[in-house]
């Protein structure tokens, strides 16, 4: 099989992925001195610091959903059942005998079913709980002073901080698990390159798609937008 | 690609506004400027009580000063008859009690225990003259004690056991001509020394804010605003803001911080927020009995021993009694942190004659109510005393003994140092049974910290309460405190599922290093297999 240098990652994509690594890193190490696990920056200087970072991903995450709707990306993480029983055997057995990987990494289809899988998931841990819980956690008072969030009438900030401290412990067993799991492309660091160069080097697929050989990235999100009408109608109302 | 640009922009310009709109900002930066403006501006009187011919006439006996007080200030006389410095009682509602009156009366402390039967000493604390008994008629308004409160001359002094009356050495027509608002000594002749000395009682109120420096208190600071006690606890009519809660029962009257600071007092939102919980004493007064040691703990049981048929005292490094024949014994602090309680502004007192229900715990002579589901309750700092007192084991009733007397014979504990006689001349007083058996038995009393406010350097910082380790709040425990508190399953969860992915991490790489290791070494036994990817991708080594 031939091998292509493929832009597979977009500049945007790419910031995106190290802004959010930095965030939740950032976040978590912040959240778990609020939470009284260790003490580094101080605790006044944590919360402060958790919530300009918190402010922070969610500007990050409005401008990452605005990039996924209007590329088409967001169908990258549709979850799939196709071929997820190929991808469990492949990294509980033929990792080990140097077998293929089970699912082709292409432009358009970049992730695995597992990915998929575990990436949708991490959106909605990351998205609706975090986000909504951390929002709560600063803003949800008992009883409240100016009235902000008078309908929610929970009487103690416990279950909204139990339920974010629970999403962050999954948040640190995901880094460490996708931390690992990078290592498991073609080569070791091809995943890790390809995320900051925004090249790899895929098989030649027999796709009637030709692009990215030439000019980079740019075709292929316009052949997407096409693809896509709601998003060009959406880019019009903006 | 402008476009895209564009609206991104617009997007994060209305997640900004967004965010400000919720962190609305209700603080205001002139208060603090106004009040620093306003305090160390000192009021000069209107009049010149020199001049006024009736004050120099030769007054022969105090209650001739208060005549004349009286005829010009007309009315004010029956203003001071309402209050509670002159009734020593209040009308109070106790939820569960109905419509109470509740002072020096029926009530009860662990320090020197009660004042009926005893008002020939502590009436030098009343505001009036000659108070020598329960007899004493409240509706003579001759007996009101003007100067003890309007002396700007600092040399009118009661003296003691003389229920009430001035000392002889005072001259009169001189204090008399120097009158004005009250200031800081006035008040604090009393309210420093009650409980029988300086700082024994409050902590926070003693002899050192007669003229405190900065690091005492912020706002009474001699050199600075030099604010006086009438400046926070405004009063009109006579009728002055702020009571104690050992007395007290109702929320209201109530002197408090944000009359002149407000709701917003600080810059930071997230500080703002927690005034919803915490009142400002809670972190602006880290420490209290900040230069003279306060009354921890007294011990009447041990009272009454004699060393060659005589009283006698010890004392400690600093000069505090520590064992007084008369009163027993007792401990000190200085520089304490103050416990913490919820405090809705409602009290509970044990009141002359209640039966005590459980008289194996310590008995709570008065109740601070609150808690965090209560709405209306703030965390307050308290100190608090406790005593071991004598009670009737048999009625199980607090006992009110006769303590002082001026000579021996009449019962009272200070002159003969019999627990028993005193006992029974003390309820005889009280009109309460007594059954002839005196037992002792713990209580308990709570002060709310209100005074001796630090400078900002040195305020409760974050982590003095939210702390797994001894968090200033740690006996509060009706409430999730972040960093303070946890939940042992989201905690046992979170690190195991952690742990089993390390777990997973850890045994899959090194499963994956062996196998690559194996499969390169012998590289001739792998040949038959024809769609593997040729080299070796996947392995470590690369």
């Amino acid at each position: 099989m031939e091998k292509n240098k493929v832009y597979i990652y977009k500049a945007f994509e790419r910031f995106w992925h190290w802004m959010q690594a930095i965030l939740i890193i950032f976040l978590g190490f912040t959240g778990f001195e609020i939470h009284g696990s260790i003490s580094f920056f101080g605790y006044q200087n944590a919360v402060q610091y958790h919530n300009i970072a918190a402010y922070t991903f969610i500007v990050l995450i409005v401008f990452a959903i605005f990039w996924h709707l209007s590329t088409g990306e967001w169908k990258q993480y549709l979850p799939t059942l196709e071929n997820i029983k190929a991808q469990i055997d492949y990294y509980f057995f033929g990792i080990f005998r140097n077998a293929p990987h089970p699912t082709k990494k292409t432009v358009l289809s970049k992730l695995n079913p597992l990915q998929k899988l575990v990436y949708a998931g991490l959106k909605i841990l990351v998205i609706p709980v975090m986000v909504i819980s951390g929002l709560l956690y600063m803003f949800y008072r008992y009883p409240q002073k100016d009235g902000a969030i008078q309908v929610l009438n929970i009487g103690s900030i416990e279950p909204i901080a139990l339920l974010h401290t629970f999403g962050a412990f999954l948040l640190i067993a995901f880094v460490i698990a996708h931390l690992y799991l990078i290592t498991t492309g073609t080569t070791v660091t091809s995943n890790l390159k390809a995320m900051i160069t925004g090249y790899e080097e895929l098989d030649e697929h027999t796709d009637d798609e030709k692009k990215s050989s030439e000019k980079p990235g740019t075709g292929a999100v316009l052949e997407k937008n096409i693809k896509t009408e709601s998003v060009l109608v959406e880019k019009e109302t903006l | 690609m402008k476009k895209i640009v564009l609206a991104l922009l617009l997007i994060g310009i209305i997640i900004f506004s967004a965010i400000n709109l919720l962190t609305t900002k209700n603080y205001n930066e002139s208060t603090l400027e106004r009040l620093k403006e306003k305090y160390p501006k000192k009021e000069s009187p209107s009049v010149d009580h020199t001049q006024f011919a009736i004050l120099q006439k030769k007054f022969n006996s105090p209650p001739e000063v208060t005549e004349a007080c009286i005829s010009c200030h007309t009315e004010r006389d029956k203003e001071v008859m309402r209050s509670s410095h002159w009734n020593w009682e209040r009308e109070e509602y106790i939820e569960g009690r109905g419509i109470v009156y509740i002072g020096k009366k029926n009530a009860i402390n662990n320090f020197c225990i009660g004042v009926e039967g005893n008002e020939q000493s502590c009436a030098k604390c009343h505001i009036g003259f000659g108070m020598t008994s329960t007899t004493f008629s409240f509706t003579d308004s001759k007996n009101i004690d003007c100067l003890v409160c309007h002396d700007n001359s600092e040399t009118y002094v009661k003296e003691n056991e003389q229920a009430g009356l001035p000392d002889k050495s005072v001259d009169l027509n001189f204090v008399a001509q120097h009158v004005g608002k009250p200031k800081r000594s006035n008040c604090g002749v009393c309210h420093f020394f009650g409980g029988g000395g300086n700082n024994v009682k409050h902590g926070d109120l003693e002899s050192a804010l007669f003229d405190p420096s900065r690091d005492v208190d912020v706002h009474m600071d001699a050199a600075g605003p030099d604010m006086q006690c009438v400046d926070c606890h405004l009063t009109e009519k006579h009728v002055i803001l702020g009571k104690m809660y050992s007395l007290s029962s109702m929320n209201r009257n109530r002197s408090t911080c944000e009359e002149c600071h407000g709701d917003n007092p600080h810059s930071d939102d997230i500080l703002n927020e927690h005034t919803v919980k915490v009142a400002c004493q809670t972190c602006h007064i880290p420490v209290y009995a900040k230069v003279n040691a306060t009354k921890t703990n007294w011990d009447w049981s041990t009272a009454g021993k004699l060393k060659n048929g005589q009283p006698y005292e010890e004392d400690d490094a600093d000069g505090n009694h520590t064992y007084l024949s008369i009163k027993g014994s007792f401990t000190w602090g200085k520089n304490l942190k103050p416990d913490y309680i919820w405090f809705n502004g409602t009290a509970d007192h044990y009141l002359l004659g209640d039966v005590i229900k459980d008289t194996t715990k310590p008995l709570r002579i008065n109740t601070l109510n609150g808690s965090y589901s209560d709405k209306d309750s703030k965390i307050i700092p308290v100190k608090i005393h406790r005593a071991i007192q004598p009670f009737d084991p048999v009625y199980k009733v607090l006992i009110q003994p006769k303590l002082f007397a001026d000579k021996k014979g009449e019962g009272a504990f200070w002159q003969d140092f019999d627990w028993r006689r005193s006992s029974e001349a003390g309820m005889k007083e009280i009109e309460l049974p007594f059954s002839e058996q005196v037992s002792f038995i713990k209580t308990e009393m709570f002060w709310p910290v209100n005074h001796m406010i630090s400078t900002k350097d040195l305020t409760v910082q974050c982590n003095e309460c939210h702390t797994r380790n001894n968090s200033r709040l740690a006996s509060l425990t009706d409430f999730y405190m972040p960093a303070r508190d946890y939940s042992s399953l989201v905690e046992t969860t979170g690190y195991g599922i952690i742990l089993l992915t390390l777990l997973g991490v850890i045994v899959h790489g090194t499963a994956r290093i062996f196998t690559s290791r194996k499969r390169n070494a012998p590289s001739i036994s792998h040949k038959g297999r024809g769609n593997e990817s040729p080299g070796d991708q996947n392995s470590l080594g690369v």
